[in-house]
């Protein structure tokens, strides 16, 4: 804040203290010249006035507010520039990216100043850090068998991946379930966590060469692939054309989890197994994102919810 | 009457009551808001601060309109509790091209300061669709006819430029491609586009 403005707020906030000193003082005299009790020279349809004081105890809760008005403003930063002496501020305001936030909240640890929330966070993470960075040391497979780390990452989960994937982590239309021990991207528990680090982009892309016709003869043979019932004569022009498709789904159609191309032969559809759906899967193609969750949680958090999500589908 | 008694002046005049009680009522105001319209915390940008494209300044408008602001705050206070959910605490250098600001001042969802790329851009449309299609218990009400309705971006430019006369640093080229760059657009694509764009100007600067 520039000396101007620092000398601005100050100025007008001690002259507006000492005159509401100077107005209460003035009060507590009586100035009027008539005794104490005695009617004023005042009166409206029959009702008078009486030149009673102040009330006793409100004047005194007005002194009380007055002295915690100045010991306040020495406390703390409220006069322009002067920080407080107590050398507290509740967060870093004044920061322009993550970086300069960082640099702020370790100079002020370094000048000894209380950052409020710094504090908040250093006090969690003296409790906490341990119990995270224990976690993290273990290896994912016994976590998952440990009763209390896996109620830790459940909390974790219920807070961060319900909302896409259900509470009861069973996922929806366009986001997988995790229960069922059918990955797209692996389900070892290094690939869980790399997919919650780092976040998967999946694209099935749009397959406009194909007329309607043919996507319902590859959507036919599509459905074949898990057993299903469907018209032979269908299915079979389809598998002509399935060839583009085998780039990714691979030549057994049983997936490619190197792409998160999805396993066609085991009748679990991320995005719906009827032929309608199959065929707008066809038509417009799909594009599942899961974030990166590192710079949110951070390693040690993910560690502990691989461990949960890694022991959904191990019972 | 006693001569000496002087607050009579002020309560046999009502102008001048008025003006009295307005120069004191204005100390607060002097002090606590006239040296923020001059300070460097509340008028420079953070460093990865983008201004909103034509569909993102779009989408916002769409997010007045529909009144999300009444249910969702923008603003996440500098506590562990909230940080730990939504990431860092706002700061002021993320809202200064904001006009006006849509901080809020209700949660019953969740704060949006940081949702840009928290989730994809398909849940938010099977959200907006539908919100209890992906959160069963959520109480938000449903927004289909967003994914009806086109854009024409008849007023697209005018709002750049109106944004521009305040200080945000769009180009000519910006406004004059506004229209073009959301005409024939859904509200629902230029909402979910401002949505993901939301507090990214802080977390995900180069």
């Amino acid at each position: 804040m520039s000396s101007f403005w620092s000398a601005w707020i100050i100025v007008l906030t001690l002259a507006f203290l000492v005159g509401i000193i100077w107005l209460l003082r003035w009060n507590m005299s009586n100035y009027t010249g008539i005794k104490e009790g005695e009617l004023m020279d005042h009166e409206f349809d029959g009702i008078v006035e009486i030149n009673n004081p102040l009330p006793r105890w409100w004047m005194i809760l007005f002194w009380i507010t007055i002295v915690w008005g100045f010991v306040y403003l020495a406390l703390y930063p409220g006069l322009g520039n002067f920080a407080g002496l107590l050398g507290w501020s509740s967060s870093n305001q004044d920061v322009r990216s993550l970086e300069e936030s960082q640099q702020a909240t370790a100079a002020a640890r370094e000048a000894g100043l209380i950052v409020e929330y710094d504090r908040q966070v250093d006090q969690a993470e003296e409790k906490f850090g341990p119990v995270f960075a224990a976690l993290s040391e273990r290896p994912i497979e016994e976590l998952a068998q440990d009763e209390e780390a896996v109620k830790i990452g459940q909390r974790l989960f219920l807070q961060n991946c319900a909302q896409c994937h259900g509470s009861n982590a069973m996922g929806g239309k366009g986001f997988p379930n995790l229960t069922d021990n059918d990955w797209l991207y692996g389900g070892s528990p290094a690939a869980i966590k790399h997919s919650l680090m780092e976040g998967r982009n999946g694209v099935m892309p749009a397959q406009s060469q194909f007329n309607d016709q043919q996507i319902t003869e590859l959507a036919t043979y599509v459905m074949s692939l898990s057993g299903r019932k469907v018209d032979p004569e269908l299915a079979k022009a389809g598998e002509a054309n399935f060839m583009v498709c085998t780039a990714c789904h691979g030549q057994d159609a049983k997936g490619n989890q190197a792409l998160g191309a999805p396993n066609l032969t085991d009748n679990i559809w991320l995005y719906g197994g009827s032929q309608e759906a199959i065929e707008e899967t066809l038509r417009n193609g799909r594009n599942g994102v899961m974030p990166a969750w590192k710079d949110i949680l951070g390693e040690d958090k993910i560690h502990v919810i691989s461990s949960y999500v890694y022991g959904l589908s191990q019972e | 009457m006693s001569k000496n008694v002087k607050h009579d002046f002020v309560e046999k005049r009502v102008g001048w009551l008025a003006v009295l009680m307005t120069i004191a009522i204005s100390i607060g105001g002097l002090v606590e808001i006239t040296p923020l319209l001059f300070q460097k915390q509340t008028n420079e940008p953070v460093v990865g601060l983008k201004p909103y494209t034509a569909l993102e300044m779009e989408g916002r408008d769409i997010y007045i309109r529909e009144g999300c602001s009444n249910c969702h705050s923008q603003m996440i206070r500098p506590f562990r509790a909230e940080t730990e959910r939504y990431g860092h605490y706002s700061l002021a250098g993320e809202h200064v091209w904001e006009r006006p600001f849509l901080w809020g001042s209700k949660r019953t969802g969740p704060d949006l300061a940081r949702v840009g790329g928290r989730y994809s851009d398909e849940w938010h449309y099977v959200h907006l669709m539908n919100p209890r299609d992906v959160v069963e218990d959520s109480n938000m009400p449903a927004f289909p006819w967003l994914a009806e309705n086109k854009l024409d971006g008849e007023l697209t430019a005018k709002k750049l430029e109106v944004f521009r006369s305040f200080g945000v640093p769009y180009t000519d080229e910006d406004i004059a491609g506004a229209q073009a760059a959301v005409k024939g657009k859904t509200e629902m694509e230029a909402l979910i586009a401002y949505l993901q764009v939301l507090g990214t100007g802080l977390t995900q600067a180069e």
